[in-house]
C-alpha cells in the first residue's frame, strides 16, 4: 500500500513541484524587470521636469508650450537643462545627426550645431544653403536672407522646408527597440533547439509569446491560418509595447504618440488583410448575397470605406490619441509643482503633483499594455474577417435572398 | 468656443457609453462567472472601438 501511495504521491506533486521550479528559478528575472520598471516611473518625476530656453517654467503658458514641444518629434535628446553661476543657461543631452536634402544637394550634420535653439535664431550653413530649426522642423533660408521673418499666423515667410532623413528621437527609439526585438527573441528561439523550457529572461517572454498566439491570433483568425499571421502579431504586439514602455522612461521618447508611426503600422495591418482576403470577404464587400440587389451598391460604398479608410483610420488614430494624451496628462501632473507654487505653497504642490503623477503613470503602465493588446487584437480580428471560411453560413441561393427574414418569421409563428 | 463644448459632449457621451459596456459586462460576468474571459475580450474590443471614434472625434474637433 505505501509504495502505491508513494508513486500516487509522486504522481499528483511531480508536476506543481517542477512548476514551482520554473518558477522560482523565473522569479529572479521577473524581479529585475519590476525592479526596472519601477525605477523607470521613479525616475521620471525628476527628469521630465519642463525648462525653457529663457529659465525655468512657471506660467502655464510656458507648461503648455513646453508640453506641445515635447509631444513632437525632436532631433536631439534633450535631458535637462540649467543655470549656472554665471547666469548663463546650460543644456544637458545628446545630440543626433541632421540628414537634409536642400536645394544644393544632400547636407549632413550633427543637431548640436542649432545648440538645442527651436526658435529660427541660429542658423548653421552647410554646403552654401543656410538652415534654421522652427518648432522641431527644419527649415532653408532662402539666399540673402540673414534671419527668420514670419507672417501673422507665425508660418516663416522667408524659408522653405526641406526633405528631412534625419536620425531623429523616434527613428532612434525605432532603431533601438528593433535590434533589440533582434537580439531578445532569435536568442529565445536558438534556446529552444536546446531545450524545452527556456532559461534567463526567456521565461518572462515566453508566456507572452503564447498569450498573444493563444489568446489574441489563435481565437480571432481560426485554426486554419493563425500560423502565418502569428509572426505580424507578435512583432506588432512587442513593437508597440516596448515602444510604449519607452514612453514613459525620462528620454523623452514618444514614438507611439507620432502619427506618422502609427499610420506605417495601420497601413502594414491594411496590407495584410487586403492582400491576404479570400474570395467570400470580398464578395462581401462587392457584391454581399442575401441582400437586395438596389443596396447592394450602396452597401458596397460603405463596406469599401469601413475596409480600406475606418479601419486604418481607427488603428492609426486610437493608438495615437492614447500615447500623446497620456504623456500629455503625466506632463500637465508634473507641472503642477509649477503652476499651483504660488497658491499651495512649494511643498504642498510639489506632494500634489508627486501622488498624482506616480499613480498616472502606474495607469500609462497599463495602458501601454492596453494599447499594444488592442492593436494587436484588432489587427488579428481584421486578418480573421478576410480569411474566415464561411462554408455553410449561406444556405440560401441568389434566387429566395430577398424573401429569406418572410420565410423565417413564419416558420416561427 | 464650439469646439470645446463639442469636445465636452464627446466626452459626455463617451463616459455614458463605457459605463453601458463595463456595467454589462459586469452583470453578464455575475450571471456566467465562466463566461468570464470572452465577456473580457468582447468588452475590451467594444470599449476600444468606443475610444477610437471619441479620440477621432477629438482630435478632428480639436
Amino acid at each position: 500500500m505505501g509504495k502505491h501511495f508513494i508513486r500516487y504521491l509522486c504522481a499528483t506533486f511531480k508536476e506543481p513541484l517542477f512548476e514551482r521550479f520554473a518558477m522560482r528559478k523565473a522569479m529572479p528575472s521577473l524581479r529585475y524587470l519590476i525592479i526596472f520598471l519601477l525605477s523607470i516611473t521613479c525616475f521620471q518625476g525628476f527628469s521630465n521636469v519642463p525648462q525653457e530656453e529663457e529659465g525655468p517654467v512657471s506660467s502655464k503658458e510656458e507648461v503648455d508650450e513646453y508640453i506641445q514641444h515635447h509631444i513632437k518629434d525632436a532631433h536631439d535628446f534633450h535631458l535637462f537643462s540649467y543655470t549656472n553661476d554665471a547666469g548663463e543657461r546650460k543644456h544637458v543631452g545628446f545630440p543626433l545627426p541632421v540628414i537634409l536634402w536642400s536645394s544644393n544637394g544632400m547636407v549632413a550634420f550633427m543637431s548640436s550645431e542649432f545648440h538645442y535653439d527651436d526658435e529660427g535664431e541660429v542658423i548653421v550653413e552647410k554646403g552654401g544653403s543656410s538652415f534654421v530649426k522652427y518648432h522641431t522642423k527644419i527649415y532653408e533660408l532662402q539666399s540673402g536672407t540673414k534671419n527668420l521673418s514670419f507672417d501673422e499666423e507665425h508660418h516663416p515667410t522667408n524659408a522653405t522646408r526641406v526633405l528631412d532623413f534625419s536620425i531623429t528621437q523616434s527613428v532612434v527609439g525605432i532603431l533601438l527597440v528593433g535590434l533589440l526585438m533582434l537580439w531578445v527573441f532569435s536568442s529565445l528561439a536558438r534556446q529552444y533547439t536546446k531545450r524545452k523550457v527556456p532559461k534567463g529572461f526567456g521565461r518572462v517572454l515566453e508566456p507572452l509569446v503564447i498569450y498573444v498566439r493563444d489568446e489574441i491570433s489563435r481565437p480571432n483568425i481560426g485554426e486554419k491560418h493563425y500560423r502565418k499571421f502569428t509572426g505580424y502579431l507578435l512583432t506588432v504586439f512587442f513593437f508597440i509595447w516596448i515602444l510604449n514602455l519607452l514612453g514613459l522612461t525620462p528620454f523623452g521618447f514618444n514614438v507611439t504618440g507620432q502619427i506618422a508611426v502609427t499610420a506605417a503600422l495601420a497601413i502594414f495591418t491594411l496590407i495584410i488583410y487586403t492582400f491576404s482576403g479570400n474570395k467570400e470577404y470580398w464578395q462581401h464587400i462587392l457584391w454581399m448575397p442575401g441582400v437586395p440587389y438596389l443596396i447592394r451598391p450602396v452597401l458596397a460604398i460603405i463596406e469599401l470605406a469601413g475596409a480600406f479608410l475606418i479601419k486604418p483610420f481607427s488603428l492609426m488614430v486610437r493608438l495615437f490619441a492614447n500615447i500623446s494624451a497620456g504623456h500629455i496628462v503625466v506632463m500637465s501632473l508634473i507641472a503642477i509643482m509649477f503652476t499651483l507654487k504660488a497658491s499651495l505653497g512649494v511643498v504642498g504642490a510639489t506632494a500634489l503633483s508627486l501622488i498624482l503623477s506616480f499613480f498616472i503613470t502606474l495607469i500609462e503602465v497599463l495602458v501601454a499594455f492596453l494599447q499594444a493588446y488592442i492593436f494587436t487584437m484588432l489587427s488579428a480580428l481584421f486578418i480573421g474577417m478576410a480569411v474566415a471560411d464561411h462554408h455553410g453560413d449561406h444556405v440560401f441561393g441568389e434566387n429566395d435572398d430577398v424573401d429569406d427574414a418572410e420565410e423565417a418569421r413564419e416558420n416561427f409563428i | 468656443m464650439y469646439n470645446l463644448i463639442g469636445a465636452g459632449l464627446i466626452v459626455i457621451g463617451a463616459g455614458i457609453g463605457l459605463g453601458q459596456i463595463g456595467g454589462k459586462a459586469m452583470e453578464g460576468i455575475a450571471r456566467q462567472p465562466e463566461a468570464t474571459g470572452k465577456i473580457q475580450t468582447a468588452m475590451i474590443i467594444i470599449a476600444a472601438l468606443l475610444e477610437g471614434l471619441a479620440f477621432g472625434a477629438l482630435f478632428l474637433g480639436k
